[in-house]
């Protein structure tokens, strides 16, 4: 079934290098449309790297080269020509730290729809509350909408930046390790909302924790130092991996 | 088995904790030193200039005669220097920290922009004078003028906002452009609704700071040739003018003792005036800070 599915990310002989150090080595990966696909591995593997390649965030480090391709939706994201806005308008991201801006809430959900240049009030409005209820942060916020964000509990902040993600109704979201600044009671709503987002969304989302993987993805990627060991079912890369390290990382042996 | 000995532990504590009084005592001491002085600098100003200081001085010109002599010249006239020099200095100040900060790519150049900066915030302010001397009073003629004053006073602080509002725009965490460029918003967008209003409180800051050090400049005014004498007020840029520091340097040269107490006076009222514009700064600071 997951093969009648189309890809968002085709992914080719991807390779990256900060300075002179090499972090990913030829990675080839699909990721399927309204599929999350989790990204597993040790600290250092590469994980993060290689989610922020896929709406190239990883250039804000200045000393980063690639070689290789990801094509988003048929299109090469390296081309000289890819407007790389046009890129992450399309596929959103949010980060490991909540990161809201320091303005009310209604102001971080808006600033996405603002940059791209929608003024009418009402349209706000809408986007507000449906990005809100999308983020199941609606009835805890809807009465302080003009309060700072800075005021919110850690988890709710996060749901505050995936609203934010999900005003400019992106195609794809990317998601770097969530929950790992988040209690186990706002990190089971974060993890709830993925499930309820995947109908809509397609979802890459980077984890060090494995249960996370198992209980939400569809797929699981495995890597281990900047290499994709593994990349299949979750079921079957859980219950009966192929390949020796990744059944000695899932079963604790190291890691 | 016990690596570290209880006894030797025991033993120290009361040096230690003897230390940790000396310090205290010396920082207290240090800082003892500095208001000492400016409490006898406060002191001397307040007794000699007091006596001088009534509404005739505020609205007077200068004079001959000591206890006719005004600071209205130069009151005005320093008021539209800052005129010049505020909107100037601020716009291309911040305008260049914005580049270096978030365009500009790191390497040998910035590198070699940024420690001329520093080291032109460094340079004393008379050869500003004879900068400002050579380019707007001779090359481009504009004679003795208040916008030549004020240019040449926006160049000598130029570098020390260009610094201080790097560093605000540095202190801007990362995770904020993050946010902003990941939901594809442009540098400027990030620039202007992210990085510029939380840095502003830091940029008005070293503003300040800059803005006070040229209202109480000297030095390069008598080059590029403010007036010591003058009788009317300037009514745009393009007039001659004089400033207040000016006006009480002319008096401390005058050959009546009485001028002493003039001058007196007069650094009372450029203090007040200096307080007066920090105050408002830091009115407008805090607002800003309080919209975040």
């Amino acid at each position: 079934m997951a093969d009648t599915k189309s890809s968002v990310f085709n992914v080719k002989d991807l390779n990256l290098w900060y300075g002179d150090n090499q972090a990913l080595y030829d990675i080839n990966m699909d990721i399927k449309e309204n599929d999350v696909t989790a990204i597993i591995g040790p600290s250092g593997c590469g994980k993060s790297t290689y989610v922020k390649t896929l709406n190239r965030m990883v250039e804000t480090v200045p000393v980063v080269k690639t070689s290789g391709e990801i094509e988003y939706r048929g299109k090469n994201i390296f081309d000289k020509n890819y407007l790389v806005e046009d890129l992450r308008t399309k596929v959103g991201m949010v980060f490991q730290k909540p990161n809201p801006f320091p303005k009310s809430i209604y102001e971080n959900i808006v600033y996405g729809p603002k940059i791209h240049g929608i003024k009418d009030k009402k349209t706000l409005d809408q986007i507000v509350e449906k990005s809100l209820k999308g983020a199941a942060l609606w009835d805890e916020v809807k009465d302080r909408l003009h309060e700072n964000a800075y005021g919110l509990s850690g988890g709710q902040q996060q749901r505050v930046c995936i609203a934010r993600c999900l005003a400019i109704e992106p195609d794809v979201i990317l998601m770097d390790e969530p929950t790992s600044a988040l209690d186990p009671i706002s990190t089971l709503k974060v993890e709830e909302l993925i499930q309820e987002l995947k109908k809509d969304y397609s979802i890459v989302i980077v984890t060090h924790n494995m249960q996370q993987a198992a209980r939400i993805s569809d797929k699981t990627a495995f890597f281990l130092s900047g290499e994709l060991v593994e990349y299949t079912d979750t079921n079957t890369l859980f219950s009966n991996p192929t390949d020796k390290r990744t059944e000695d990382y899932i079963t604790g042996r190291f890691g | 088995m016990a690596l570290i000995n209880k006894d030797t532990v025991s033993n120290k504590m009361s040096g230690r904790i003897l230390k940790n009084k000396i310090a205290k005592v010396i920082f207290f001491i240090a800082t003892i030193i500095g208001l000492l002085f400016l409490g006898a600098l406060a002191y001397r100003i307040l007794t000699q200039g007091l006596g001088s200081l009534d509404m005739d001085f505020l609205t007077g010109f200068t004079s001959q005669s000591p206890d006719r002599a005004g600071i209205k010249a130069g009151v005005i006239g320093s008021l539209w220097l800052m005129s010049v020099t505020a909107p100037v200095t601020l716009i291309i100040g911040v305008a260049t920290a914005i580049y270096l900060e978030e365009y500009a790519k790191r390497g040998k150049f910035t590198r070699f922009i940024q420690i001329n900066l520093q080291n032109l915030a460094g340079v004393p302010s008379i050869v500003f004078g004879l900068l400002g001397l050579t380019i707007f009073v001779y090359i481009f003629n504009t004679g003795e003028i208040v916008l030549a004053g004020g240019l040449t006073l926006g160049l000598l602080v130029l570098p020390v906002i260009v610094v201080a509002a790097q560093e605000s725009i540095r202190s801007v965490p990362n995770e904020l452009r993050e946010a902003s460029y990941g939901m594809g918003a442009t540098k400027w967008q990030t620039v202007r609704r992210i990085v510029l209003p939380a840095a502003i409180p830091g940029i008005l800051t070293g503003g300040i700071l800059a803005l006070s050090r040229a209202i109480g400049e000297t030095a390069p005014l008598l080059l590029v040739g403010a007036a010591t004498a003058i009788f009317t007020l300037p009514s745009g840029i393009f007039d001659p003018y004089t400033a207040m520091p000016i006006q009480i340097y002319s008096w401390t040269k005058a050959p009546q003792p009485e001028f002493e107490y003039v001058a007196s006076a007069g650094i009372i009222v450029l203090l007040v005036i200096l307080l007066l514009l920090n105050s408002i700064a830091v009115f407008i600071r805090n607002k800003f800070s309080k919209r975040l």
